[in-house]
């Protein structure tokens, strides 16, 4: 624990982003996850923590209604973002996606180009309006991931012909490229080596400045160093949100306390 | 400790224990039992391959009559002004004489007629179809008239069978067809090279011929047939087979409507054919009064059946799509359609398109809903269009094995073979579209 450097606490006292109260969720007769109450604030990384299979991707999910995805899933409660309903019946939900990105727990490319992987979201979207704009996003997005330098020369190769922690800097490109407003990682680093994760918390850290980024870990090092706020989960339960130099030096909750020593998980 | 290493029986790499061997046994086992059954698989195949081409490949070939043929401007052509519309007056009989004195003037002089031959058996050597062929050919070029031209027209099909060695002096005795004498008189023309046998171009292009000229049988009107039908049955179950598959399996909701139908279709790719064509006579025919023996008929009947049997592996090749891509599309904000038409269905089309080639090669072979709604007509107009009446290549083979001649059972063979190349060309493309399909990862 004296290994960690906290990340500067300079927690914007700015405005929530996405408020989520009473989120309950169902796999057929699993309840996933029970009753969560969380506030994510714009210019801010969040962390969610907890042992496998607590339910953190499964909030995740929730943010941008990938459930919907899911037959047996079921879920309840209110999820606001800017303060309106995303579970609301009018909302279209492929609009929502476009605002709230997200980069999943396994690299999943498509079985094009890595251009066109990147180039996907700003097509459909109708971001660009010529071939040198796309090609200036596709190369931004790219660096921001810190996978320019290793693909510049075969931008045209399938992005499946990468290494799984390359694919998965891949995937970060093309949740990047659509420029979300809120951008959901799931385990982002879980495949990468420490140079390249370091590049992509600092990529983390750049984006907060332009969006609110949610990102889970299984390091407590990483949560330390690159979110203002934590949440932990355990068992389907939030069970302490809180600024993050709180969660990790005076936690409140015995079971956070025991989680960040590394009795439980 | 060595509670579990007591068990192992040597300790050392070099020399089996009893357990590995018998596992190695088992798996030897296993292994020639597969062998075998692919090799009785591959037996029968050789078997079926051989016995179809040994009794098929002679239909490609056909014995053909070649002699100078003078043509009377008098009796073809009596109005003497070439036009052919007034030329057509003139029947087969009229040039069946032309022929018959043309063919006995030939081959008298070449001095190959038995001795004691009669002229009016010599004619016997020609098919009944021959007159026909040297109306087309004059019709077709009137100028012709009053020359002299080398003529090539078919033998008859007991002349083409001695040399095929389906007929022998002995069985000629006996036929009614055929006598010892024409046997001899065209071996006696092969010799002068007044006679000869050739690629029979006529098999693949000629209408079907009746009982009494087997040579003349072709399989032009049954290929038209087949392909009418192919056409419209890839037009029709395609785009119907696919968007039903996309449809159900990436929107339809999961409840019990999608299941009864899951169940039905699953059914319907079991049921037999026959049942489509009993079903395609009450419909198409009797309600719907399309015609009879129409390759539009046919082909709507075998799009019903054909139908499951497409929609059943397209929807096992979109779900073989990982899950994660769909994801990974509707995740950067795709709607659930891009995601389809974008990732999907690039990823499923191989499969989709192999399916849909066995279910069409399937469709092709298909005889029993064919005899239900008439197409086993006797049909010798080429069909126009999707509408006239045509044959269709199972149809025929069915159709040819059911006639007594036994030159009909080499016809048989050798549309079996026609049937054959067109079902391995269909596989071929089947291959050539994967393989570029896969190509785009
Ligand atoms: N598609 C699903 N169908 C049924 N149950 C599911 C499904 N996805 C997750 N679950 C269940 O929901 C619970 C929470 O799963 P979730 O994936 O959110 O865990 P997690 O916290 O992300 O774990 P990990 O750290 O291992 O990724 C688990 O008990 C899991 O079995
Ligand atoms: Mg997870």
């Amino acid at each position: 624990m004296n290994d960690m450097r906290i990340a500067e606490r300079d927690v914007s006292t700015s405005e929530t982003k996405i408020a989520a109260r009473g989120v309950q969720v169902h796999y057929g007769t699993t309840h996933a996850l029970k009753d969560v109450d969380i506030d994510i604030l714009n210019g801010n990384v969040t962390a969610f923590i907890g042992p496998s299979g607590c339910g953190k991707s499964t909030f995740l999910r929730c943010l941008n209604r990938m459930n919907d995805t899911i037959a047996a899933a079921k879920v309840t409660g209110s999820i606001k973002l800017d303060g309106e309903d995303i579970y609301d019946a009018k909302v279209d939900p492929v609009q929502l996606r476009a605002k709230v990105g997200m980069v999943f727990q396994k690299p999943n490319p498509f079985p094009k180009s890595i251009y066109d992987n990147v180039a996907y979201g700003p097509k459909i979207h109708g971001l660009t309006r010529s071939k040198a704009e796309l090609d200036n996003v596709v190369e931004t997005s790219l660096k921001k991931a810190a996978l320019w330098n290793e693909v510049k020369d075969r931008l045209h190769s399938p992005g499946t012909g990468l290494s799984g922690g390359q694919q998965q800097r891949l995937c970060i490109a093309r949740a990047v490229a659509t420029s979300p407003e809120v951008l959901l990682m799931d385990e982002p680093c879980s495949a990468l080596d420490p140079i390249a994760t370091a590049q992509v918390e600092e990529l983390i850290d750049e984006l907060r400045g332009q969006f609110a980024v949610v990102i889970v870990t299984h390091s407590m090092q990483q949560a330390a160093r690159v979110s203002q706020k934590t949440a932990f989960f355990h068992l389907g339960n939030l069970v302490e949100f809180g600024e993050t130099g709180q969660i990790f030096t005076n936690p409140r909750d015995p079971r956070t306390e025991s989680y960040i020593s590394g009795r439980i998980g | 400790m060595s509670d579990i290493s007591s068990h192992r029986g040597s300790s050392s790499l070099l020399v089996a224990d009893a357990r590995t061997k018998r596992r190695n046994a088992a798996e030897a086992r296993f292994r020639s039992y597969g062998v075998a059954a692919i090799a009785i698989a591959l037996i029968a195949l050789v078997t079926l391959l051989i016995s179809i081409f040994g009794n098929g490949a002679s239909a490609f070939r056909q014995t053909f009559v070649t002699v100078p043929i003078t043509l009377p401007a008098e009796t073809l052509d009596p109005s003497g002004n070439r036009d052919p519309a007034e030329m057509a007056k003139v029947t087969t009989i009229g040039y069946g004489n032309v022929l018959k004195a043309g063919v006995t003037a030939a081959v008298r002089e070449a001095g190959v007629v038995p001795e004691g031959m009669a002229d009016s058996d010599i004619a016997g050597i020609l098919s009944q179809e021959a007159p026909a062929q040297l109306r087309a050919m004059v019709l077709e070029n009137p100028e012709l008239i009053g020359t002299t031209v080398e003529t090539h027209v078919l033998a008859h099909g007991r002349i083409d069978g001695f040399f095929k060695g389906r007929v022998t002096m002995e069985s000629a005795q006996r036929d009614s067809n055929v006598t010892p004498e024409r046997l001899q008189l065209a071996q006696a023309m092969t010799e002068k090279g007044l006679m000869s046998s050739g690629f029979n171009w006529g098999f693949v292009t000629m209408p079907d011929a009746s009982d009494q000229r087997p040579e003349a049988a072709g399989l032009g009107v049954a290929i038209l047939g087949s392909l009418f039908m192919m056409f419209v049955v890839v037009l029709l179950s395609l785009p119907i087979g696919v968007a039903a598959s996309v449809y159900l399996e990436e929107f339809a909701p999961k409840n019990r409507w999608t299941d009864v139908i899951e169940v039905n279709i699953s059914n319907l790719a079991a049921v037999p054919s026959i049942v489509f064509g009993i079903l395609g006579l009450a419909i198409f025919i009797n309600f719907a009064h399309l015609p009879q023996s129409a390759p539009i008929v046919g082909g709507l009947v075998l799009t019903l059946m054909t139908l499951p049997r497409i929609i059943i592996p397209a929807r096992a090749a979109l779900r073989a799509v990982p899950p994660s891509i769909r994801d990974a599309a509707l995740g950067v904000g795709a709607s659930r359609m891009q995601t389809v038409f974008h990732h999907v269905l690039p990823l499923a089309a191989p499969g989709i398109l192999t399916g849909m080639i066995i279910g069409l090669a399937q469709a092709l072979g298909e005889t029993a809903p064919l005899l239900l709604i008439g197409m086993v007509a006797f049909v010798r107009d080429y069909p126009g269009g999707l509408f006239d009446p045509a044959s269709a290549l199972p149809v025929q083979v069915y159709n040819w094995t059911q006639r007594s001649d036994p030159a009909f059972v080499e016809r048989a063979s050798g549309a079996i073979i026609v049937l054959l190349v067109f079902l391995i060309c269909m596989n071929a493309i089947a291959i050539i579209l994967r393989r570029r399909f896969e190509r785009r990862w």
